[in-house]
Parts: C-alpha cells; sequence; structure tokens
C-alpha cells in the first residue's frame, strides 16, 4: 500500500493552516465580517442574563409593571437581534465557504494534471482522491466552525470572564482556577490526536485504493474467483481504519471528560462561595444568579474548545496532506534552458546522446537508455525494435517529454525540444499509447481530442478511415456514442484502432505509436497498414513494433539492447546482419538466420 | 462514407440505444421504497444492546448535568438561610453534590464517547463491508456501466457521511430530546404555568423542522450526486494521465472539472443556506418564547404567587431548554445528508447481480481420467448484451476434454464473446433479435462435464476455468501477490515454477527486490509485455481445468510469445483450452480451429485440413504467413 508515512518532525498547526491563506483569501471580508457578527450574536447572549439580573434586582423585587415591561422589551429585543445575528454569519459564509472548497479542489485537479508522469507512478490514484474529497471536506468544516469558533469562544470566554470579575472577584477567579490544567491537558492530548487523525486519513486513502483497483481489475478478481480474497484484504484495511478510529475516539473521549469536569467543579466551588457570601450579605442574589447564569453560559464555550481543537488537528493534518501534493513541482516550472539556435541540417527527429534514468530510481541503479543516438529523416518513419522490457516505451515516452532525459537532447527539426513549450510540442508530436485510453466521451470527441479545435466531420471520417475503425458507425450512436470508463464496454481492437484515429486525426508533422496494432486481427491489421503508409508518407514517425508486418511500415529499423541502440538499418538488412534483431522477428535460434530470410 | 452516417441512427428500429434517462448516466439507480430506513435498521440492528447501553450513559449524564440549576435553586432557597441560621449543612450538601456531579458528569462522558465510538465504527465496518462484497458480487456488465468512480463516491464520501451522522448527529438527537424531555418536566414541576407556555412554544419550532426537513432533503440528494461526478472525473484523469498529457487534455479537463465542481459548490452552498434560514427562525420563536415567560414570571413574582428562586431557575432552565435547538439543526443537516447518502447506498445494494451465486451448488463430478481436462458444451447458447453491441445467435459446440481449440476471426466476430461466456463473466441470454420477435426466454446453457456453469459453486467454477485477457492489470503490492491471485495457497517455489515455465523468471529476479518487488514503487516499472507474462503465471498457477487465453499474448514480442508456446505446449496438454489470437502461430499447438464471423461459427476443423482448404481460415492463414515476411 501506498501510504505516505507521517513526517516526523515536529509542526506548527498554526503554521500549516496559515497555508491556506491564498485560497481563503478572497472570501475574507465576509469570513471576518462573519467571524465579528458571530462575537457580536455571543456578546448579545451574554448581556441577556445581565438584564435578567436587573429585572430580578429591580422591578421585580421592586414591584414597577412599567419596568418589567421594559426588561420584557429588552429581553425580545436583544433575543431578535441575537437569532438574525446567528442566521446572518451562516448567510454570510455559506457561499465563500463552498467556493473555497471548489477553488481549493479545482487547483488540486488543475495541479494534478500538470504534475510528471512519474508523479503519477508512485501516487496511487485513492490517495490523491482522498485529498481532493474528505481532506477539502475537513477543511471546509474547519473554516465554517472551528476557526470562527475558536475565536469566537475565545472571545466570548474572555467578555465573559471579565463580566464575572466585575460582578465579583473573588467568585471570578475562582471560576478561572482550572484554566491552566485544562491548557495543559488539551496540549498534551491534542499532539497524540494529531498523529492518530492523520493516520485515519491516510487508511481511508490506502482504502479508496483498494475500492478503486477491485473494479479496474474486476475482471481478474471475477475470472479467479477471489472476490472473497479482496474482501479480506479490505476487511484487514477497514478493521486497522477502525482501529485508528476508536483511538481517536478515546483521546477525544479523555478531553472531553476533563474539558467537562474541571469548569463544572470550579462553578460547583462558586456556588458555595457565592451562597456563603450571600448569606454574608456581602452580595445580592440577584448578583449571584446573574454570576452563575454568566458562569453556565460560558460552558458550553468552555465545552466545545475540545473538539473544535480535535477538528483543527484534523484540518492541519487534511492540509499537510493537501500540500504535500500542491508542493511537488509541476512540468512547466524549473529554469528555461538556454535556446540553441535550430541546426538547419538536423531535420527530423533526432535523438543525441540521451540517456535517461527514472528519477525516482534507486541512486546508482544503470540507466534504462543509455547514450542514445538516432536521426528518424523528415518523412522517414522508424519501427523501434527491441525484446519486452528492453526500454521501448520508455524512449517513445522522452519525445512528447512525459519524462525528461537525464542527459543528452532530443530535437525536433533541430529544434531542442525542452526549449518548446509543452503545449506546443505535444502538439506536433501525436501519440497512440500501448494500452488505448479512452474518455467518458462520444466516439468521436475521443477521436477529435487529437487535433486542433478547427478539425471537424471531415478529418474525424479521415481518421477512422485510416485507423479501419468504421465499426463506430454500428455502434448505436455512431461517432456520438458514449465511451465509459476507459471505454471499458469496447473491445480491445476496437479501442486501440480509435485510439490510432486520436493519433492520425491532427495529421501530426511527428508520430509516436506505441506497439499500435498488437490487438488487431491479420486483416485489419494489413488494412490499417495500408493506410497507415499513406499517412506515414509525409510524416516523421517513431513506431515501436513487435512484430515484422508492423516492422515494414517502417523505412528503417533502429534495435534497442541493453539500454543501447544496437543497431540501424532496414529490415532486411538486418535480418541478415543481425543475429539479435533475426532472433526477435523470427523466434529462431541465431544460428538458424539464414533460414528466416 | 458521409458526415450524415456520424448523426445517431435515429431511423433505425434500435433497443439497443440507452433509454433517455439512463439510470446509470445520471447516477440515479433505483432505490426500491422503503429500503434506505430498511438498510439503516438492518444495521443498527446487531448493535441494539450496545445502542441502549450508549443511550443510557449519555441519560445519566444529561440528567447529572441538568442537576447544576437544581442545585442553584436549592443553594438559595435553603442554604442561604440555612446558612444565615448556622446551619452549615445544606451548603456543605451543595458543594459536595455540585462536586459529585462533576466528577460523574466528566466520568460518564468519557464512557459515552467511548461506547459511541465503539458502536459507530461497527457500523460504519458493516456497511463498508456490505458496499464492497456486494460490489464484488455484481457481475462485469455492472461495473462496465457504473465505473470505478461512482463506487469509490459510495464508499469514501457516502460512507462518511453516515459517519457524520452517527458520530455527532445521533448523539445530538439523543441529547436534544432528552434535554428537552428533562427540561420542561423540570419546568413544569418548578412551575405549571411557566412550563405549559415554554412547551407549547414548541409547537411552531415543530412545524420549522419539519419544513426544513423537506427542503433539505432535496438539496442533499442533489449534493452526494454532485460530489460523485466529480469523483468519477478525478479517477479518469488521474488513470489515463498519460493520454491526458499527451494529447493537452489540460485545459478542456480543466473546464469540464471547473463545471462539474461548480456544480458540487453551488448544491453545498444550497445545503449551507438551508441551514441558515433555519437557525435563524428557531432562534426568533425560541427568544420570543424566552421574553413572554419571562414577562409573565416577573408578574407573578410581583403578585407574590411564585418564589423568585423558582423564577430563577426557572429561567436559567428556559435559556437551556432552547440551547439544544440548533444542534437539532446539526443533527437534521446530518440526517438529511446521509439520508441522501444512504438512499444511492442502498440502491447500489439492491442491485441483483446478473450473474448470481447458486444457491444449492452442485459439485463437479470427479475427473475421469488422470488428466486435468473436461469437456465443455454450449447447448443451444445465445448471448445479447444488455446494452446492445455484439450478439451471438443460438448455436451448438462441444469441446472433448484436453482439446486446445483455437478460435479466429475478425476484430467484434464474437470470440471475446463466446469466451466471457465460458468463464461465467456472463450467463446466456436471449439475443435482442430474439428477444423481441419470438420473447423466447430460453438462452440455453453452458455444461462442464455435463454441470451447468450456473449451478456450480464459485471455488469449484474457479478450479475448473481460468482466463486471461489481454487487459493485464497489476494490483498494488509484491509481484508475487500479483501471481499468487492464481492460488493463494501456493508456495513461493511453486510460485517460481510457474514463472520459470512461462518465461517470466528471469525478469522478475531482474527486478530491484526480485518477486518482492512492489508494483507501484520505485524501480517496480513493468512493460505491458511483462504485465502479461505475469498474468500467464497466475493462471498456471491456477492449474484450472480449462483454460481460456484472450489475446494474451498480444504485447509479446516474438520470441517472448515463442516461449510462451513452447510451455504452453507442455501446459495444456490434458488441459481443456480456448485459445483467442490474432497471430496465428497459436495455431500450431491447436488441435482444432473455430473461425466465427458476426458471432457465428463459420469454419470448425483441424488446422492442417483447413489451411489445406479455401475457405476464410486458409485466407487468413496466408495472409499471416504473409506478414511474417
Amino acid at each position: 500500500m501506498a501510504t505516505t508515512p507521517a513526517p516526523a518532525q515536529d509542526r506548527s498547526v498554526v503554521r500549516t493552516l496559515l497555508r491556506l491563506w491564498p485560497y481563503v483569501r478572497p472570501v475574507r471580508a465576509r469570513l471576518f465580517t462573519a467571524a465579528f457578527v458571530a462575537i457580536l450574536a455571543s456578546c448579545v447572549g451574554l448581556v441577556i442574563p445581565l438584564v435578567l439580573k436587573w429585572m430580578v434586582d429591580g422591578p421585580v423585587a421592586g414591584r414597577d409593571p412599567a419596568g418589567v415591561w421594559l426588561g420584557a422589551l429588552y429581553l425580545l429585543l436583544l433575543g431578535f437581534a441575537e437569532a438574525l445575528l446567528f442566521g446572518l454569519r451562516r448567510w454570510l459564509v455559506a457561499r465563500p465557504l463552498s467556493r473555497v472548497e471548489a477553488s481549493m479542489r479545482a487547483a488540486l485537479y488543475r495541479h494534478l494534471q500538470r504534475l510528471p508522469v512519474s508523479f503519477h507512478d508512485r501516487w496511487a490514484s485513492g490517495q490523491l482522491l482522498s485529498r481532493g474529497t474528505t481532506d477539502l471536506m475537513l477543511l471546509r468544516m474547519f473554516l465554517a466552525f472551528p476557526l470562527t469558533f475558536l475565536l469566537v469562544n475565545g472571545v466570548t470566554i474572555l467578555v465573559g470572564v471579565i463580566i464575572m470579575l466585575l460582578q465579583d472577584w473573588t467568585l471570578g477567579l475562582v471560576i478561572l482556577g482550572p484554566a491552566v490544567p485544562l491548557l495543559v491537558t488539551c496540549v498534551f492530548f491534542e499532539k497524540r490526536y494529531a498523529t492518530a487523525a492523520r493516520r485515519a486519513q491516510d487508511q481511508v486513502g490506502d482504502l479508496t485504493t483498494v475500492v478503486e483497483e477491485s473494479v479496474l481489475g474486476i475482471r481478474i478478481i471475477k475470472g479467479f474467483g477471489r472476490h472473497r480474497s479482496q474482501a479480506r484484504a479490505f476487511r484487514e484495511l477497514s478493521h486497522e481504519l477502525r482501529g485508528t478510529e476508536l483511538r481517536k475516539a478515546r483521546l477525544l473521549a479523555t478531553i472531553w471528560g476533563v474539558i467537562v469536569t474541571l469548569p463544572e467543579v470550579a462553578i460547583g466551588a462558586a456556588l458555595v462561595v457565592g451562597a456563603v457570601q450571600v448569606a454574608d450579605g456581602d452580595l445580592s442574589a440577584g448578583t449571584l444568579v446573574a454570576f452563575l447564569s454568566t458562569a453556565l453560559a460560558l460552558r458550553w464555550p468552555v465545552e466545545s474548545i475540545g473538539f473544535l481543537l480535535a477538528m483543527t488537528q484534523e484540518a492541519a493534518t487534511a492540509t499537510e496532506r493537501y500540500f504535500e501534493v500542491m508542493d511537488e513541482q509541476t512540468e512547466e516550472a524549473g529554469p528555461a534552458p538556454e535556446s540553441v539556435p535550430a541546426d538547419p541540417r538536423d531535420r527530423g527527429l533526432r535523438f543525441h546522446d540521451v540517456t535517461f534514468r527514472y528519477p525516482d530510481a534507486p541512486p546508482g541503479s544503470p540507466p534504462v537508455l543509455r547514450d542514445i543516438n538516432l536521426h528518424i529523416r523528415p518523412g522517414e518513419s522508424m519501427a523501434l525494435v527491441g525484446t519486452t522490457g528492453s526500454g521501448k516505451t520508455t524512449l517513445t515516452a522522452l519525445v512528447p517529454r512525459l519524462y525528461e532525459v537525464t542527459s543528452g537532447r532530443i530535437t525536433l527539426d533541430g529544434v531542442d525540444i525542452t526549449t518548446l513549450p509543452r503545449e506546443a510540442l505535444r502538439a506536433k508530436v501525436a501519440v497512440a499509447f500501448e494500452e488505448p485510453t479512452l474518455f467518458s466521451a462520444t466516439v468521436g470527441d475521443n477521436v477529435l481530442m487529437g487535433a486542433g479545435d478547427t478539425a471537424g466531420p471531415d478529418a474525424l471520417e479521415r481518421a477512422l478511415a485510416v485507423a479501419q475503425a468504421d465499426f463506430v458507425h454500428d455502434l448505436p450512436q455512431g461517432t456520438a456514442t458514449q465511451v465509459g470508463e476507459q471505454g471499458l464496454s469496447l473491445s480491445g481492437g476496437q479501442r486501440q484502432r480509435i485510439a490510432l484515429a486520436r493519433a492520425v486525426v491532427g495529421q501530426p508533422e511527428f508520430l509516436v505509436l506505441d506497439d499500435p496494432l498488437s490487438a488487431l486481427d491479420v486483416h485489419t491489421e494489413a488494412a490499417v497498414e495500408a493506410a497507415l503508409r499513406q499517412v506515414l508518407a509525409d510524416t516523421t514517425a517513431l513506431i515501436v513494433a513487435h512484430r515484422p508486418s508492423t516492422v515494414l511500415l517502417a523505412d528503417r529499423v533502429a534495435l534497442l539492447s541493453g539500454g543501447r541502440i544496437a543497431a540501424v538499418g532496414t529490415h532486411h538488412e538486418l535480418l541478415r546482419t543481425n543475429a539479435e534483431y533475426a532472433y526477435l522477428m523470427s523466434g529462431a535460434e541465431s544460428g538458424r538466420q539464414e533460414e528466416a530470410r | 462514407m458521409t458526415a450524415a452516417t456520424t448523426a445517431p441512427a435515429g431511423g433505425k428500429p434500435d433497443d439497443r440505444r440507452p433509454a433517455p434517462g439512463d439510470p446509470f448516466d445520471q447516477d440515479v439507480l433505483p432505490t426500491p421504497p422503503g429500503a434506505t430506513a430498511a438498510l439503516l435498521r438492518s444495521l443498527l440492528a446487531p448493535m441494539k444492546a450496545r445502542v441502549a447501553v450508549t443511550t443510557l450513559l449519555l441519560l445519566l449524564q444529561q440528567a447529572v448535568v441538568q442537576a447544576g440549576p437544581l442545585l442553584v435553586a436549592y443553594a438559595i432557597d435553603r442554604a442561604v438561610p440555612a446558612f444565615r441560621a448556622q446551619d452549615h449543612g445544606p451548603l456543605v450538601a451543595v458543594g459536595a453534590g455540585y462536586l459529585g456531579c462533576a466528577l460523574a458528569a466528566g466520568a460518564l462522558q468519557w464512557a459515552f464517547i467511548a461506547a459511541a465510538a465503539r458502536v459507530n465504527q461497527d457500523v460504519l465496518l458493516d456497511l463498508r463491508g456490505r458496499i464492497f462484497r456486494h460490489a464484488q458480487a455484481l457481475s462485469v456488465d455492472f461495473h462496465e456501466r457504473y465505473t470505478s468512480g461512482r463506487l469509490i463516491s459510495r464508499s469514501t464520501t457516502d460512507v462518511e457521511s453516515l459517519r457524520e451522522l452517527l458520530d455527532e448527529g445521533l448523539q445530538e438527537l439523543v441529547t436534544v430530546v432528552l434535554s428537552f424531555v428533562y427540561i420542561s418536566a423540570m419546568l413544569l414541576w418548578l412551575d405549571l404555568g411557566l412550563g405549559g407556555v415554554a412547551v407549547a412554544s414548541m409547537v411552531p419550532l415543530y412545524a420549522l423542522v419539519r419544513l426544513y426537513q423537506r427542503r433539505a432533503a432535496r438539496v442533499y440528494r442533489a449534493r452526494s450526486t454532485a460530489i460523485a461526478a466529480v469523483i468519477v472525473k478525478f479517477v479518469e484523469t488521474m488513470n489515463g494521465i498519460r493520454p491526458v498529457r499527451a494529447f493537452r487534455r489540460e485545459a478542456a479537463n480543466d473546464t469540464d472539472f471547473g463545471r462539474l465542481n461548480a456544480r458540487h459548490e453551488r448544491t453545498n452552498g444550497d445545503a449551507l443556506l438551508e441551514m441558515a434560514r433555519y437557525v435563524t427562525g428557531s432562534r426568533l420563536v425560541a427568544n420570543t418564547a424566552v421574553a413572554a415567560i419571562v414577562l409573565w414570571g416577573a408578574y407573578r413574582v410581583a403578585d407574590g404567587t411564585l418564589a423568585l428562586g423558582v423564577l430563577a431557575a426557572a429561567v436559567l432552565y428556559l435559556r437551556r431548554l432552547y440551547d439544544p435547538i440548533d444542534r437539532l439543526g446539526m443533527f437534521l443537516n446530518s440526517y438529511q445528508s446521509a439520508a441522501a447518502s444512504l438512499e444511492k447506498i442502498a440502491g447500489l445494494l439492491a442491485q441483483t447481480p446478473s450473474v448470481p451465486e447458486p444457491v444449492s451448488p452442485r459439485p463437479l463430478p470427479p475427473a475421469r481420467s488422470e488428466h486435468p481436462g473436461r469437456e465443455v458444451v454450449f447447448d443451444g447458447v445465445s448471448f445479447g448484451y444488455r446494452t446492445g453491441g455484439e450478439v451471438l445467435p443460438r448455436f451448438d459446440l462441444t469441446l472433448p476434454a484436453g482439446q486446445t481449440v483455437a478460435v479466429v476471426g475478425s476484430t467484434g466476430a464474437g470470440k471475446s464473446t463466446l469466451a466471457k461466456l465460458l468463464a461465467r463473466f456472463y450467463d446466456p441470454s436471449p439475443s435482442s433479435q430474439l428477444r423481441s420477435s419470438r420473447g423466447d426466454p430460453y438462452a440455453g446453457r453452458v455444461l462442464l462435464d455435463g454441470v451447468d456453469l450456473r449451478d456450480l459453486a464459485v471455488p469449484d467454477l474457479r478450479r475448473g476455468v481460468v482466463m486471461v485477457t489481454q487487459e493485464a492489470f497489476l494490483f498494488s503490492g509484491t509481484v508475487a501477490d500479483n501471481i499468487a491471485i492464481g492460488r493463494p495457497e501456493a508456495t513461493r517455489a511453486e510460485m517460481e515454477q510457474a514463472a520459470k515455465e512461462i518465461g517470466a523468471h528471469d525478469f522478475i529476479s531482474a527486478l530491484p527486490d526480485g518477486y518482492d518487488t512492489d508494483v507501484r514503487k520505485r524501480g517496480g516499472r513493468i512493460s505491458a509485455g511483462q504485465r502479461q507474462l505475469v498474468a500467464f503465471a497466475r493462471a498456471l498457477l491456477a492449474d484450472p481445468a480449462v483454460l481460456i487465453l484472450d489475446e494474451a499474448t498480444s504485447s509479446l514480442d516474438v520470441p517472448g510469445e515463442r516461449a510462451v508456446q513452447r510451455a504452453m505446449a507442455t501446459v495444456l496438454k490434458g488441459r481443456t483450452a480456448v485459445v483467442i489470437a490474432h497471430r496465428l502461430s497459436t495455431v500450431e499447438i491447436a488441435d482444432r480451429v473455430l473461425v466465427m464471423e458476426h458471432g457465428r461459427i463459420v469454419e470448425d476443423g483441424e488446422p492442417a485440413e483447413l489451411i489445406a482448404g479455401t475457405g476464410r481460415f486458409a485466407q487468413l492463414h496466408r495472409a499471416w504467413r504473409d506478414s511474417l515476411a
């Protein structure tokens, strides 16, 4: 499982959360206003007991009906004010908070789309998805409640304490007694809670990955009748998650327990001390009622601090997880290389001393590709042949810069590809991948995404004709038929032909085909080859091939062996002169190459 | 070919076209009435006793907490006068009582949270497991339509909203109800009149709650659908990141995603606004009631019909009576959100597998010879996809035990469908033409040694038939884990033996950690051809009676394919095998060739016999010889 380990170093919750500022900034006015309104509302809530005190001590005790009416009117007005302020606060933040969540999600999606492919090789998409869903929901909730209410409750407690101190400073001090032990407990437990929260969030990501794989690999699971063992693996993971969640709950329970007990003890003490003072005549009954009323009104703000801090911890963890991904460098970043003037003799696609090692490969491991020098002349098509796993696909991935060369350079018509904007480069180079991925869109859109916006139905028809993909017209809605997630409802050969049509639809200058005909039957293959020859006549192409029939599409062949280009020549030349090539093409042992010819 | 043909085939009488408003497209699978509530009940039923204990803890906790104001009233009305009279007893009692209550409240709070978390986590564990197991039991064609993104949405965000309900909601509800009952009782006991007014104020509040509930239900349903759409798009992009990059889809995807994301943003905002309206309304009612009650109470104190201490206590209770209203709002909030999610989950759970496991499975008869192979019979089988697409008209076919059969034909001729019927990814079904013309429900059966595949238990079926497809998906984990899927109880030596036989051992040994290399981690990059070899090793390890190879060597190079074929010659000996391949080299190891076209078997015979003839296969074979150049 691709669990990303929790960073061991001590982190500052506040510093982590401050990173949210750029996303919160656009709605800061609303958010601050809302916080201010919330403070106002709580203050109103705190004034209400004072009015009560005034009524009990004044008009009620003094039997003054007019005063009673006035007091009731005040109460009513304050009540209205409180209600409207409560509503106003929520109204102020409703849309902005959804916007913050959405903008963070959009930013994550944007960023992920532009991260190097090697990043995606490393990260299970379940972990990425859980960052884009549950983590962002936690952040929205944090902005909605803990952020505001830590402030509001803090202010409420402060104001409440001041009011209490003004009413009776001895009682006030009694109430303040447990503040320090409360704080210590909170700090102690919140730290441990943060660790548990991080583990739980990572485990959710792992669980997501298992669910996703269970669908993507459903044929294998069904084919081997392994759905029970798959369910067992899922159960183990979800049990682990349950364990972590229970640990979180136990920590939270302890915090809550302490937070409920200590203030209550203080209130009890204040009650006894207050009662003694009332008995001694040092304090009016009304003051004591008001005092205790204030104290009780503060109970919720104090108690809530426990779970507000817990939510804050979870939000900090979510932020950390979010920025783990956002801090990765996108392709666009990095220094712009000095541009080398185009060499007119360098027409076509050319590899100059290209060496490549995967960026995450263990240091010291041999490079996948070494000192590749290869020149594909304009309009020429070159087949790339090599044993399974020799790095052919890797080599093709370097041309559209899905990976960056470790050293050396690749030029298109003499221009170093690293000096071209990626958009422009990828517009020049069209690719058909070994695994033909189709997107949730119509067949037509899937093909046309290989061309610029100007390509119309004619281009579509031409491309479909080249790829011998006439079958699309027999689909329920022709080219307007939706193909599902990954185009699952089409056969491998059908998807491969659509992917091929996508590669040729834009009539690209450079074409990279990675084993484009592997899933086709012989007849279709022959027809596609015939049509492709037309396309390839004036296209510079690099074609990964496993079979002689595909090789014959190309003008020349390059043999990739041990990470180097071992030989270049026409099919027949190589067949004659290169034992390894002959073996690859015929499967016969090298001694029998003459026979294979 | 003209542009006209690209228009939807509207004129054709075609029942394959998905109906407008397809529930799969719109992510609204039908939920049977009452299924949502039944699901919630069945989740909570096994927890009855524990829910009761948890509720009891909460009840006690609330009782203890609510004792506070009572002690205040007692202190002012009784203990203070007593203290003045030098009787310290009552005040000491108040102090001790309050201390006891504080400790009890804390301890009970602790116990409640711990107990509630256990119940909640067990419910969630159960629900996650149910979704996963059910999804796994559903057939391949369901998954082709439902998409992994939606399933992820069901088992993450939708489960999460139930979790919110359980974590906070149920506690809120119990607290709200308890404190309401308790405080009302207290108020009524303190003073019947004041209490009566307080209780009466609940009527408009109830109306408000109902109104909110109705409006919120709609909003939350929309929100759950919206987030699922976001997830589907997200997953699709991340899984297809290479073509996304190569075809510069980033900007277009940003726009699409932005649209889905904005829909979620809107529904999310709607939900929060509903809540804002509710909170304002309920507070207005509550605060008005407080003012009214205080006014009346004050008058009665002035009259002398009410003690000052009673009014003080009543006022303290009143504030508390309305405190839980906000929390009731939060409960309704989580409830509606969870209800919308549960509805979607219930809809998923209500799907019946179209390829169900037998209720009373039949065992396979004991092997007839020392060879593992078994006889396969297609008896009057026909097949039509529910969604349209290719169709197999009714046919009969017998594959004797131990025979290796090559199936050839152009793409879309029905070869893969034949294989999927044999592997029981699908069950025979009347093709759509048959259905519409004759309404004949008989679709035939596929027999393995005389036993209908539909009567075989899954373990028997999978010991019987194994299929290797061209899509060689690798699961997270090590290479060894991936091979072991074939037979989890196999030893490492057996696993390596299988890999050796198929020619995968060399490349696996060359990986950084050999068989223990994690396929998703550093250096674990495995090419498409190598993945196919792993898939082969997996199938060999499974040691089935019938092996189906569907384009299983398409990404191998010629020597690789040769090596596999050499291995096959020994591996397939005695097994029944169905080999689908475009490369006719496979035919060299076949005893028999079937040529398929438009869903029909058009030629059937020994390879040499067919090659010598003038039929389709002879042509194909010549074309293939030529392609070897």
